[in-house]
């Protein structure tokens, strides 16, 4: 019954949709967490997302092409990885704090602020989005049930 | 002479089966409506209709069985992937998603009352065939 994969799908992009809620939860936590490394300092980190087609459920994943989707039209959405940022650090000159190298400077990680709140706004969007998504479906199944009756 | 549930239910059977794939691919749309590089997918009703009747019409090509460890097979006209298509994007993303969330959600929703349209068909003729087994 294709119905109830319907909750398998909602439910996969809830969960990528939490673990994307998490890394920006990280990130901002982590915004002002300094350090006198540019190796040690935090990187904001995001996740990545890809389809999760039939075939692949098994387990295999992520080798596959993007024109191998032809038939079919995919089984939800997975997190395939979460890549940390790789823009440059901001180094400050900030000679009184604690964790200053020699020179004075301090890195600080290269979160943004504002793209992390506009990111939280849409994961929570999204979230809902498919939380909706599932109660319909839960309508429909229910209905079937009282099929004949 | 017995009931036969195919001719008694119609089309509706298959409409309400239809719309449940619907309801599986629109989903699929936007669990991906943040997903680089995704292509937004749908079924078209009329182009499924089409195949479903040329079905009904021409008869599915069978495979003749020889043997009766031979599998019945149904034929090239079984597959319904073929009406699988693309959504035409309204306008061009960062990412090359093609996922109009607004769209999805809209069409999902007018499947969800497409459903119960066609729930509420077959629901009538099933209470129908009841009728006519209990003659009251």
């Amino acid at each position: 019954m294709s119905l109830s994969s319907v909750f398998n799908i909602a439910g996969t992009g809830m969960s990528a949709q939490t673990t994307r809620l998490n890394t920006v939860a990280s990130n901002i936590a982590n915004a002002e967490t300094v350090s006198s490394s540019i190796d040690q300092t935090y990187r904001a980190r995001h996740p990545v997302f890809a389809t999760v087609l039939a075939d692949q459920a098994g387990g295999t994943s992520g080798s596959s092409s993007l024109f191998e989707d032809q038939g079919e039209a995919g089984q939800g959405v997975q997190v395939s990885g979460i890549v940390e940022d790789q823009s440059n650090l901001e180094p400050r000159y900030e000679p009184n704090n604690p964790a200053a190298n020699k020179d004075g400077y301090v890195y600080y990680p290269n979160v943004n602020v504002v793209e992390e709140m506009a990111d939280m706004i849409s994961a929570s969007r999204s979230f809902q989005t498919n939380a909706e998504i599932m109660n319909t479906a839960k309508t429909m199944m229910q209905k079937v049930l009282t099929l004949g009756q | 002479m017995g009931i036969s549930f195919d001719k008694a239910l119609g089309i509706h059977e298959r409409a309400l089966n239809f719309r449940a794939q619907r309801a599986e691919v629109l989903a699929n749309n936007l669990a991906n409506a943040d997903t680089p590089n995704y292509k937004a997918r749908d079924l078209d009703f009329s182009s499924v209709l089409a195949a479903q009747a040329d079905k009904t019409q021409n008869g599915t090509f069978g495979l003749e069985r020889t043997n009766s460890m031979h599998i019945d097979a149904e034929g090239l006209s079984g597959s319904d992937d073929g009406t699988l298509q693309y959504r035409v994007p309204s306008q061009p993303s960062l990412d090359q998603n093609t996922v109009d969330a607004q769209i999805e959600n809209a069409n999902y929703a007018k499947n969800a009352v497409d459903f119960q349209a066609s729930f509420t068909l077959l629901n009538n003729k099933f209470k129908g065939l009841v009728t006519a087994i209990k003659g009251e």
